[in-house]
């Protein structure tokens, strides 16, 4: 099993490494970022290519995949939402929020866990998963759809609409 | 006060001055004066993490006066009251300072030991009944000393993988894991193999391989010595025995001429588990697993466990005079230079006097021992895979062991040698001779733990102890002279190399008066130089610097490196 | 200078004094550097170019500059840290990890006013002699990154970064790292080891001190977005002038962020000490809703103690002492300190009397225990702990006594874990349980404390005792 990295995304990826001139484990987290931008998730295979292209170990760098939810270990939706969790937002409604986007979504939440909390709608077209703090808590409540930032996020149709 | 020529540094503990040099980290500088520090991922040999926070003690300082307060006044021993902090400090990593003052009792270091051990055993699965590592777990025996001896959890536990393969050595049970990371720290800083590493986070993080890699370096099992719970269990050891009811005794390990000190455990005579002994001039806290674990054929049914003396094509089981007188019988008739004795340098020092006197006795012709040169593994393995050449050396007075092998193989082939003694060696297998030579021999002897194509063709074939079943001293690669202690006894009628040679010396003509391996040491202190002035005892159970060869140990050096930096304590 | 015309709707309030936000809601205002440039950008890093390093850090500490991201520590004696006979190389990281529950003002220098910060990081790394410094921006803020990078590029194009830089022979790069949403990144050692590619475990202090041994063991100075960006102001103004704005030892401007349950939220720069909780709850956000009533109020981050609205507080000390009610409270670090809390990361949330504590302090519970790194045994295990017990709690199957048990809880992780987090994730319980005990207990049920018994647990207590 063998990553196909595309030679522009290598390129790039091999551009963020000389940023850290010091030591290439540095670039863990940009090399990730960079794979599972263009691939979705990161998905073992992508492990080793990291680890490969940094002379890791594979655990190494699972050590820090793991870590942080910022990085799926599985295929999101094609769209895939952050909705703000945490205290400010959950004032502004969040947790309504993920609620009224799971029903006309078309999600279910109930089978997540602590190691996937990330469900998928059955169209496959939206994924979402509670995200904590985004530090917009003055504008709660927000969401992230992919890398674009949704504020005071009331009119879930009209959310929804923008990502077909 | 601090002393500048010897930069010691004044140091309270528990209420009493001591001194310790400078850079002490605080919880050796307890540990010297008399007070352990309850600790779970500290390890001297390994970097320090601070992680556990079991070791958390109260700590103090002189109270620095603000601007334009007077300094406080000193008593008469020079020591000013101690401000002691409200915050507790980690004392594995923090060194330490002239006037500091610990204290590891008190209501401060004990709240937080309880509360350490509370959150420790909250998510822990308490299935101590069927632990390995139960009577040995640090978790044990600190809940009994700083437990608070209940717990008011009342929520589920985390649930993790149980019963992991992650090596072919080592098993997983990531419920009992503290996450300490003695174990991932050992495989990145003394194996170089960082196959281990923290998945998840938070309480639910997990130790783990890289799916599809594995634990398999030849130190795993140091990682399951070092694990101070029941994580990580060791294949071999698993479910063989409570560790109560195993005799310890400190020895070395023979597999090569490092001579690893081990503690061997055993339970009416059977092995069944080898452990590293530290011994910071030797193996420090480590061992090979290839080493540890062979040992499962002392136990086996291989073992030689009667005299026997060939009976036409076969042979039978004898008594010792019988054997003894046999080989009398038919040493009668040959003459010294036709008689060859190979000996072994996996024998005792004491073992090789008396081959020496053998030699003597029978004014043999030739003799020699087979060696064993290999490569080292560049950390604790020699490239020398015998445990005793340079006793060989000393005490055989043999310049260039395994030289002569070669012409005593040719002697036999062409009838000047008529008689060949063979002492703890299998020369079919390991010396590089074959059944048609030594078919030759108008006699041969030969004295073994196993049974093995060699003893086929002995005329007399004597069961030799093992190295696990007797006494005597050892000199390693470093010139180090390390004690081998009996731990099991041999199986049947199996005797120590050295009273065989006693019997075979008696049996021949000679004289006796030897009843211990503790006296022929005492001969080789009086007779061999280097030796002279020591006894048994002063040997002790980490060794004394013997000779100088020059030779070091390749992961002792690094560790010095790194003790030198003070990136580990050691 | 034209008057500055800002958004309709995003006008400054009147008590604001803005520096750091000045041309955030701006008309006519981009983030492009020519704009920047317009109006003096990057003068002042040409002028820091005719100075001794040492000169601008004595700036700084004459600014009496605290560090904006939450532990409030003075700036300039940071940057004195770095060892005087230093030979390693230095660096500066920027954290724009900002994750403390209720703050939000990085975003908008970031999105809005990016070469502000270059600018406040290219004088500092002159400063501390760093030629190598990292924006740490959290993964959060993806435009954030790719805006800072478009500017990094342009302030390359105009010769303020890269090598020899305006001939003075002074190199400088400056890197954004994104991180990937671990709130642990926000402390310095942890954002340093995530910074190093590994998992961001905070590192034990002595004696990883950052300054002397921080990104690859080098002396490393890590400085809030707000704090560096102010660095440039010092530098126009001068460090007494600039510690004029402000009260004595909480000088300058700070950004207050405002969430919660107040009518208009929203960030407000304002001097430090010289609005009180009032002025700004009632005056600047528009006060609370509509037949609502204050109930607390948590007022530096989710992490910093929580204020009942109907307590007393002394501040000042000695003759100066008063007796001051909530809405008095000056929001400055030593006032809030003073009241038991702290001005942390000026992230201020308001709750009103509509909100359940139970669920207030549950919600902040998950948010601890999701991000505890799990590298300590305190934080790791109680963190979680605590979150189950209030999850029970919210969901009415806990007992009366749960409540001394989370307090138990939170004290064995305060004051014993490697980082700050320790404090952060325990703070919250330990003075929701002190100031809102009763409340918490009305949502208990006593008849459960017989029955809450956790099995294995007895046993092992039997077996160990």
């Amino acid at each position: 099993m063998s990553l196909e990295v595309p030679t522009d995304l290598e390129k790039e990826i091999d551009k963020r490494i000389t940023h850290y001139p010091v030591s290439k484990r540095s670039a863990v987290l940009p090399v990730l970022h960079a794979l599972q931008h263009h691939f979705g998730f990161i998905a073992d295979d992508a492990v080793e290519w990291t680890a490969e292209k940094l002379e890791l170990e594979p655990i190494k760098v699972l050590e820090v995949v793991t870590f942080y939810p910022g990085f799926r270990q599985s295929a999101p939706g094609k769209y895939h939402i952050r909705v703000c969790r945490t205290l400010s937002c959950a004032m502004a409604g969040s947790h309504e929020l993920m609620d009224s986007i799971c029903e006309k979504a078309g999600i279910d939440r109930s089978g997540i866990t602590h190691h996937d909390p990330i469900a998928v709608s059955k169209d496959g077209k939206y994924s979402i998963e509670f995200a904590e703090c985004l530090a917009s808590c003055g504008t709660g409540p927000v969401c992230l759809v992919d890398d674009e930032f949704h504020e005071e996020v009331k009119d879930v149709d009209s959310l929804l609409s923008q990502y077909q | 006060m601090s002393d500048e020529k010897t930069d010691l540094i004044d140091v309270q503990i528990d209420g009493e001055w001591h001194q310790f040099p400078k850079g002490t980290r605080m919880i050796e500088a307890c540990r010297q004066a008399g007070v352990e520090v309850p600790h779970y991922c500290y390890h001297p040999k390994l970097t320090s993490p601070g992680n556990c926070r079991m070791c958390l003690v109260e700590m103090g300082m002189p109270p620095r006066p603000r601007p334009g307060d007077k300094a406080p006044l000193a008593d008469e021993d020079g020591h000013v009251p101690i401000s002691w902090m409200p915050r507790p400090v980690i004392a594995c990593a923090n060194t330490v300072a002239p006037n500091m003052g610990i204290r590891t009792t008190g209501p401060l270091t004990e709240g937080c030991r309880e509360g350490v051990m509370e959150l420790l055993l909250a998510n822990h699965p308490l299935d101590c009944p069927i632990c390995d590592q139960a009577g040995e777990c640090s978790l044990q025996e600190f809940s009994v000393e700083h437990g608070k001896g209940e717990s008011n959890f009342r929520e589920q536990k985390v649930k993790k993988p149980k019963n992991v393969d992650v090596g072919p050595r080592v098993r997983l049970d990531d419920e009992r894991c503290i996450m300490c990371s003695r174990c991932i720290r050992f495989t990145e800083e003394i194996a170089d193999d960082p196959v281990l590493g923290f998945t998840d986070r938070g309480s639910h993080t997990t130790l783990a391989v890289y799916p599809g890699k594995e634990l398999a370096n030849n130190y795993s099992l140091n990682t399951v010595d070092i694990c101070p719970v029941g994580a990580l269990t060791s294949n071999d050891f698993r479910f063989q025995m409570r560790v109560w009811f195993m005799k310890e005794t400190n020895t070395i390990d023979v597999n090569c001429a490092t001579g690893s000190n081990v503690t061997v455990f055993a339970r009416e005579g059977k092995i069944y588990r080898i452990t590293p002994r530290q011994n910071n001039d030797v193996n420090s806290d480590w061992m090979p697993d290839s080493h540890r674990l062979n040992f499962h054929w002392i136990n086996g049914d291989e073992r030689l466990t009667d005299p026997l003396i060939k009976d036409g094509a076969n042979h039978r089981i004898a008594t010792w005079q019988e054997a003894l007188a046999k080989t009398a019988e038919q040493l009668a008739g040959i003459k010294g230079s036709e008689i060859a004795v190979i000996a072994s340098a996996r024998m005792t020092n004491e073992e090789l006097l008396m081959v020496n006197r053998l030699v003597k006795h029978l004014d043999a012709g030739h003799v020699d021992t087979v060696s064993r040169q290999g490569e080292s593994d560049n950390y604790l393995i020699s490239a020398d895979g015998n445990p005793n050449t340079n006793g060989v050396k000393l005490v055989l007075g043999l310049d260039q062991p395994g030289a002569q092998l070669d012409s005593i193989r040719k002697g036999i082939q062409e009838g000047r040698i008529k008689a060949l003694i063979c002492l703890q060696e299998n020369l079919i297998d390991d010396g590089g001779f074959d059944a048609e030579t030594l078919a030759k021999l108008d006699f041969f002897l030969t004295s073994y733990p196993l049974a093995n194509p060699t003893a086929d063709v002995a005329d007399v074939v004597l069961p030799g102890a093992c190295w696990a079943e007797k006494t005597g001293t050892m000199i390693n690669v470093t010139g180090r002279l390390q004690r081998l202690n009996k731990a099991v006894d041999g199986p049947g009628q199996t005797l120590e190399s050295w009273e065989i040679i006693r019997d075979l010396i008696q049996a021949t003509g000679g004289g006796n008066g030897i009843y211990s391996a503790i006296d022929i040491f005492k001969q080789l202190a009086e007779n061999i130089s280097e030796f002279s002035g020591l006894s048994w005892g002063q040997i002790g159970d980490l060794g004394l610097p013997l000779i100088e060869t020059g030779k070091t140990i390749p992961l002792l050096e690094r560790e010095k490196e790194r003790i030198a930096k003070g990136i580990i304590v050691g | 200078m034209s008057e500055i015309q800002y958004k309709a709707g995003k006008e400054p309030h009147p008590n604001e004094h803005r520096v750091i936000f000045r041309n955030v809601d701006r008309v006519g205002w981009d983030p492009s550097i020519k704009t920047y440039m317009a109006e003096g950008g990057y003068d002042q890093l040409k002028e820091a170019y005719q100075l001794e390093p040492q000169e601008i850090t004595g700036k700084v500490k004459r600014a009496g500059l605290r560090g904006r991201g939450g532990a409030g520590f003075p700036c300039g004696v940071k940057w004195g840290f770095i060892p005087p006979n230093n030979e390693k190389p230095v660096y500066l990281i920027c954290n724009a990890d900002e994750s403390e529950p209720g703050t939000f003002k990085d975003r908008y220098i970031i999105h809005q006013d990016p070469h502000q910060l270059i600018e406040g990081m290219a004088i500092s790394a002159f400063a501390v002699g760093a030629n190598l410094a990292y924006i740490y921006i959290r993964e959060e803020f993806p435009e954030g990154a790719a805006i800072l990078e478009k500017a990094i590029a342009e302030a390359h194009e105009k010769g303020f970064l890269g090598k020899d830089i305006q001939g003075t022979g002074f190199d400088l790069e400056i890197y954004v790292h994104r991180g990937a949403g671990a709130y642990i990144c926000g402390e310095e050692t942890g954002l340093i080891e995530s910074l190093e590619g590994k998992r961001p475990y905070p590192r034990i202090k002595p004696p990883y001190f950052p300054a002397a041994m921080g990104l690859y063991l080098c002396p490393t100075i890590v400085n809030n977005v707000e704090t560096l960006c102010h660095v440039k102001h010092i530098m126009e103004i001068g460090g007494v002038e600039w510690s004029q704005t402000g009260t004595p030892n909480n000088t300058g401007t700070r950004i207050l962020c405002v969430s919660g349950d107040v009518v208009n939220p929203g960030y407000f720069e304002v001097e430090v000490g010289k609005v009180t909780m009032g002025e700004l709850i009632n005056d600047m956000c528009g006060g609370l809703k509509e037949g609502r009533s204050l109930k607390a109020v948590i007022p530096g981050g989710s992490s910093a103690k929580v204020l009942r609205a109907d307590e007393t507080f002394t501040i000042g000390r000695g003759d100066d002492a008063k007796e001051i009610s909530i809405w008095d409270i000056p929001m400055d670090f030593d006032s809030l300190a003073a009241c038991g809390s702290m001005a942390g990361s000026g992230g201020v949330i308001v709750i009103d009397d509509s909100r359940s504590i139970s669920w207030v302090l549950n919600n902040i519970n998950n948010f601890y225990a999701h991000e505890s790194c799990g590298q300590c045994t305190p934080c790791r295990e109680g963190s979680l702990w605590m979150k189950k017990i209030t999850d029970r709690l919210v969901a009415g199957k806990a007992a009366p006594s749960d409540i001394d048990q989370l307090d138990a809880v939170a004290r064995n992780i305060d004051g014993r874990t490697i980082c700050a987090f320790g404090e952060a994730s325990s703070w919250p319980t330990e003075s929701f349980v002190e100031k809102f005990r009763e409340e918490l207990i009305s949502d208990t049920v006593p008849e459960l404390e017989e029955k809450l018994v956790n099995a294995e647990a007895l046993t092992a207590a039997a077996n160990l005792k």
